[in-house]
């Protein structure tokens, strides 16, 4: 037996596609008999079960609580872990969000389990072992990791890249309200505050398309350019360190090793060279595009895809290439 | 104000890495270390603090092999005032379970105000450590810091940590975990009279029995998780490089997006 547990982010009420990609994940991984369970933690979240259902939840546990609308690591980690105990789930998952990445480590720790972050693969051995597959020194090497632990093992997924199950709008699901046993005045650390940053509308890591730009823009104003073509593209905006470095751009749209790892379908690098910590960030997007006037930059070795010429020539006539398609 | 910041000796970022022959690690020949740059984050924001509130002492602590020292002196010589070296060759197979354990041990031998992590170490990328260390010592943590203010008495801080799309600022009593991001801070580099200084630093080393743990409660055969294998992601082959004139060549890129790729 090895049920699964996935923790269903969602963000301002609405259900992250990446929660949807776990329950995807988790569904092809069970066997016949398991059961996939979603818990769902926040206030005034029941609208949102239909989409656990249709994504492949059986049993959706449910937690509410109006102090549960900041995110807490030790509340949050506290109904994660009873919820876990109290099904009897031996795989936690859950994606590699900043939400994911401080809860998964702080489940795995209360559990004493078996924890792997940022998996791109997932499988399980007979005896109901996780064997995952995730990248390490930025991308550079690919591990193969196999848990020890089969009663409790906790994976964050890295977005993008497990598929949804196609919705199934007749799938049925038991709903279970949780009891909340976290004394909310005993928390040591609480959210004073979120303040929303001035950042591209989908979220970088997130984004199944993102357009970026490096020095080769020449100036800040000129990311405009960038902008109107992610804007044509429905993607994200992002930049290199070159870039954020100039103050261009704040660093949360660093594309890189320092920065923010992405996995899109496309990812378009206007006016950026390729250095290899760039790539740690990118190379794992589906398809590269490059816009670069040096014909031998590095980007070019990993594109699939690659304009030789002047980006500010390119630039504008795809723009409105783009516009044509998206319309027509 | 008694700090420790836990830092890892890495692999330099520029480094080529690939699989050892075995496939169970890198091939480590002509490697160059430093220290994981987010660590560095965590050592530059202690000695902020200690400055700011003119008094404190500022422990690094690493877990590794005798090479570790390189890290660690590099630390006291931007101006940590000691350094704590764990190793144990039963430690090498460790995983972030095992590694937080043994740290939450060391770090309850001390009496830690703040203790600063990396967000996560460049080489296995995990981004787990210092919060499953905090987890363990029961302490609350704040992963991911790109802002920290110490309040006047000291007693509590208030840390900024990036999410999508917005910044949350979290409160949290004293002691507490930090994680550090990048923008935390620019860490310094060591001076000539820095690095002198250092060699006069003290540097404890102790072994899992210093620690009262043992081999059984940290070794390979208590790791939680353990690599199988290691490879290269696949290459990824340079494409089509289209040159010449500009509206064409945009007209023939649409073109391979919508019909061969078919992203949109
Ligand atoms: C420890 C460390 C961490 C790092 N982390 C990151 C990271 O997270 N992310 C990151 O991006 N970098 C990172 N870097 C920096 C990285 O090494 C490069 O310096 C950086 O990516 C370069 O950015 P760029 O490509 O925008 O600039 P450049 O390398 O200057 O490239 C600009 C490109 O624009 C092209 N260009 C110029 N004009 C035009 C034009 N008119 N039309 C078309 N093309 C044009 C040029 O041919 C050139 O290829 C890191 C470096 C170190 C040492
Ligand atoms: N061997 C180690 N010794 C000391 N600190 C470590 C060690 N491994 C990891 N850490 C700390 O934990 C952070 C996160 O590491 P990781 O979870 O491995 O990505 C690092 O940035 C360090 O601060």
């Amino acid at each position: 037996m090895a049920d699964i547990l996935v923790y269903a982010e969602q963000l301002k009420g609405k259900i992250k596609h990446v929660a949807l990609e776990a329950l995807g994940a988790a569904t092809r991984l069970a066997k016949e008999g398991d059961q996939v369970a979603a818990v769902l933690i926040g206030d005034g979240l029941a609208s949102q079960v239909a989409a656990l259902t249709a994504g492949g939840a059986q049993k959706v546990y449910l937690a509410e609580d109006p102090e549960l609308r900041a995110y807490s690591s030790e509340a949050y980690a506290n109904i994660v872990v009873d919820v876990a105990k109290g099904m009897n789930a031996s795989v936690i998952l859950m994606g590699a969000t900043a939400m994911g990445k401080d809860l998964g480590p702080k489940v795995a720790a209360k559990l004493a389990s078996a924890f792997v972050g940022d998996c791109i693969g997932l499988d399980f051995q007979d005896n109901g072992c996780l064997v995952a597959t995730r990248p390490m020194y930025a991308g550079k090497i690919i591990s193969t990791v196999v848990s020890r632990h089969p009663e409790f093992q906790v994976a964050t997924l890295r977005p993008n890249v497990f598929q949804a199950s196609p919705p199934d709008a007749s799938a049925e699901a038991t709903i279970e309200h949780c009891s909340i046993s976290t004394d909310f005045s005993s928390l040591k650390a609480k959210i004073k505050e979120v303040v929303a940053t001035v950042a591209s509308k989908v979220e970088l890591t997130e984004a199944q398309i993102i357009v970026s730009g490096g020095r080769g823009l020449k100036a800040p104003e000129n990311f405009k350019l960038i902008e109107e073509l992610a804007e044509a593209l429905g993607a994200a905006v992002g930049a290199s360190r070159a870039a954020v470095d100039a103050g261009w751009k704040p660093h949360s749209y660093q594309v890189g090793l320092t920065g923010k790892t992405v996995s899109p379908l496309l990812y378009i690098a206007c006016g950026i060279s390729g250095a290899i910590q760039h790539q740690a960030g990118m190379s794992s997007a589906k398809y590269i595009v490059a816009i670069n006037n040096d014909p031998n930059a590095p980007i070019f070795k990993i594109a699939n895809y690659g304009i030789v010429g002047d980006l500010f020539q390119v630039l504008p006539i795809l723009i409105e290439e783009i516009k044509k398609v998206r319309v027509g | 104000m008694n700090i420790a910041v836990c830092i890892k000796q890495v692999p330099a970022t520029e480094s080529k890495i690939k699989p050892a022959e075995d496939g169970l690690d890198i091939d480590r020949t002509g490697l160059s270390y430093v220290v994981n740059p987010y660590d560095e984050f965590g050592v530059e924001e202690a000695l902020k603090i200690k400055e700011q509130v003119g008094e404190g002492k500022v422990t690094v602590i690493s877990i590794g092999s005798d090479k570790t020292v390189e890290a660690l002196r590099t630390c006291l010589a931007v101006g940590a005032d000691e350094a704590i070296h764990i190793k144990d060759d039963a430690l090498a197979k460790g995983d972030t379970y095992i590694t937080a354990l043994v740290l939450s041990v060391a770090l309850k031998k001390g009496d830690y105000d703040i203790i600063f992590f990396g967000r996560q170490a460049i080489d296995d990328d995990s981004g787990a450590v210092g919060i499953q260390v905090a987890e363990l010592m029961g302490l609350p943590h704040v992963a991911g810091i790109n802002k920290f203010d110490l309040n006047a008495e000291g007693r509590t801080a208030i840390a900024n940590r990036q999410i999508e799309g917005a910044s949350e600022i979290v409160e949290t009593s004293l002691p507490a975990i930090f994680t550090c991001q990048k923008e935390l801070n620019e860490p310094r580099y060591a001076s000539l009279p820095g690095i002198m200084k250092a060699r006069q630093k003290p540097m404890t080393v102790w072994s899992l029995s210093d620690l009262e743990l043992t081999a059984e409660d940290c070794g390979a055969e208590a790791a939680k998780v353990a690599i199988e294998k290691i490879t290269s992601p696949p290459v990824r082959e340079a494409g089509k490089k289209i040159e010449g004139d500009v509206p064409q060549a945009v007209a023939e890129l649409v073109r391979l997006l919508r019909e061969e790729a078919k992203v949109f």
